[in-house]
């Protein structure tokens, strides 16, 4: 597959906007695809996770406990930092690329705790499907969810 | 006339991309450091053994499960209760490196089968028919230091049948001698299960470049345009004699497509590829190629040829992205 990437452009602009309302939004996502996992996150409980889309400019911030994924605001020095292009962590959320095929080739980048980060991807590997699809970000399922979530509440 | 495809496994998401692409048997290890992949949230608990084995089983797909550190004296315990769950789970063999684990599990379960794992560092058929006659062992895995020649040879002089490595990370092959990274860290494969503990590696991009650390001792050093590798000892870059360089070895994959039909004609018994630590992308992507390979020459050894397609798959995803036919061609004697 041709590698795509954003036009350096993008990055400058987005750069300049704050990074926690899209952490906030990306902590929702993380809590719809992943919040029946986070017990199994144990080791990353309590820690200060980042993930840098780096075409795009962009830095998400957040942590994760025994039951949701919650956004922080920006940290110097991150326990785990993980960044790609958007593209490749796209290939990656869908299963159609290997994260150490990347990490040999410099598309992902891994910084800090190396163990939090093998956890990380081990932990991911081992889920069974339903796999991640852009269909589960419609609104009308991301609503569905929140409705879910509220009623339980 | 058979060759088996024995495909790796971290988790029950890989092993069914390795079913459903194509591998006769998968191979998995139990959570902790009872094998040589002890890594974090990596490997399978006994409930999720028990589901791969049915799985592959409903699929007439055999698993086997790798028990190939050394236990140790404090923890033998651990040990005895992997072989036990093993039994337990109904894997179809054992992969042990140790000998008093062979001996505890061919007078506890007689009818489990026993493979001998490469970290018994078994080179030799006395040693192989050693590991036969006292323990029952039906199958070794060679040491990746062997020519094609020398183990063609060693299988006309032992019962046991032969698996050789045919794709994956290639190390400096002293495989179950290899202390490197107690030098460093304390630990090494045969104890606790790992080259490269992940608690003791530190990866940072700095002016220079990107550098890997292990206990703090710098590795490698990256420029931006050169691929990385994994952070173990024997792969890093070290200053000798004012000149920086592969010291031990360069990281390399090793690749054997080519010599399927060698391998047909003298008898091996099956291809193994490495990479139990690696996603279900990568074993998705090594099987279905191995099959399309092994099937093939399979079908006609004669005119067996290896496609272009195949090795530009396989290149993308190995270690170092350059391969090696590694000890097997060896034309100096």
């Amino acid at each position: 597959m041709e590698q795509f990437t954003f036009p350096k452009s993008i990055a400058g602009v987005v750069l300049l906007l704050p990074s926690f309302p899209p952490s906030w939004v990306f902590a929702k996502v993380l809590d719809l695809t992943l919040g029946r996992i986070t017990g199994s996150l144990a080791p990353l409980h309590g820690k200060h996770i980042a993930i840098h889309v780096r075409d795009l400019g962009l830095y998400l911030y957040f942590t994760v406990d025994a039951g949701k994924f919650t956004p922080i605001h920006s940290v110097s020095v991150p326990d785990l930092s993980v960044s790609a292009t958007l593209q490749d962590f796209y290939l990656l959320a869908t299963r159609k690329e290997d994260p150490d095929t990347l990490f040999f080739s410099r598309r992902l980048m891994v910084d800090g705790d190396t163990e939090l980060g093998l956890v990380a991807k081990n932990t991911l590997d081992a889920l069974e499907l339903p796999k991640f699809t852009p269909a589960m970000l419609a609104p009308k399922n991301v609503m569905a969810h929140m409705r879910s979530h509220l009623f339980k509440r | 006339m058979s060759l088996e495809l024995v495909c790796p496994a971290g988790s029950l998401p890989a092993l069914k991309a390795a079913v459903d692409n194509g591998a006769d048997c998968v191979y998995i290890g139990f959570r902790g450091n009872t094998n040589a992949r002890a890594f974090a949230g990596l490997n399978f608990d006994l409930p999720a053994a028990g589901e791969a084995v049915r799985y592959a089983h409903a699929r007439g797909k055999k698993v086997l499960l790798a028990l190939n550190t050394y236990p140790q004296a404090a923890t033998w315990q651990r040990w005895q209760q992997a072989v036990d769950h093993a039994a337990e789970a109904g894997v179809d063999a054992i992969i042990l490196a140790d000998a008093g684990l062979m001996r505890y599990a061919c007078r506890t379960y007689p009818e489990l089968r026993l493979h001998l794992s490469v970290q018994g560092s078994a080179t030799n058929y006395e040693a192989i028919n050693f590991y036969h006659e006292h323990f029952g062992i039906q199958r070794a895995v060679l040491p990746r230091v062997l020519s094609l020649t020398q183990v063609e040879q060693l299988l006309k002089h032992t019962p046991v049948e032969i698996e050789l490595f045919g794709f994956g990370g290639l190390c400096v092959m002293v495989e179950g001698r290899c202390m490197l990274s107690s030098y460093v860290t304390g630990e090494s494969p045969n104890t606790a299960g790992v080259c490269s503990p992940a608690k003791a590696v530190r990866w940072q991009q700095t002016r220079q470049g990107l550098e890997s650390r292990l206990n703090g001792v710098l590795l490698d050093r990256y420029a931006a345009s050169e691929n990385a590798g994994y952070p173990t000892l024997c792969k890093g870059r070290f200053e000798v004699s004012g000149e920086t360089y592969y010291a031990i070895e360069e990281p390399a994959s090793l690749n054997t497509l080519e010599l399927i039909p060698s391998m047909l004609h003298m008898g091996i018994s099956a291809i193994k590829i490495e990479g139990r630590q690696r996603s279900p992308v990568y074993v998705e992507q090594v099987t279905r190629v191995w099959r399309a390979a092994i099937d093939s020459a399979m079908r006609n050894t004669e005119n067996y040829a290896v496609d272009p397609a195949w090795m530009m798959q396989l290149n993308k995803l190995a270690e170092g992205q350059q391969n090696t036919l590694g000890a097997y061609h060896r034309p100096w004697k």
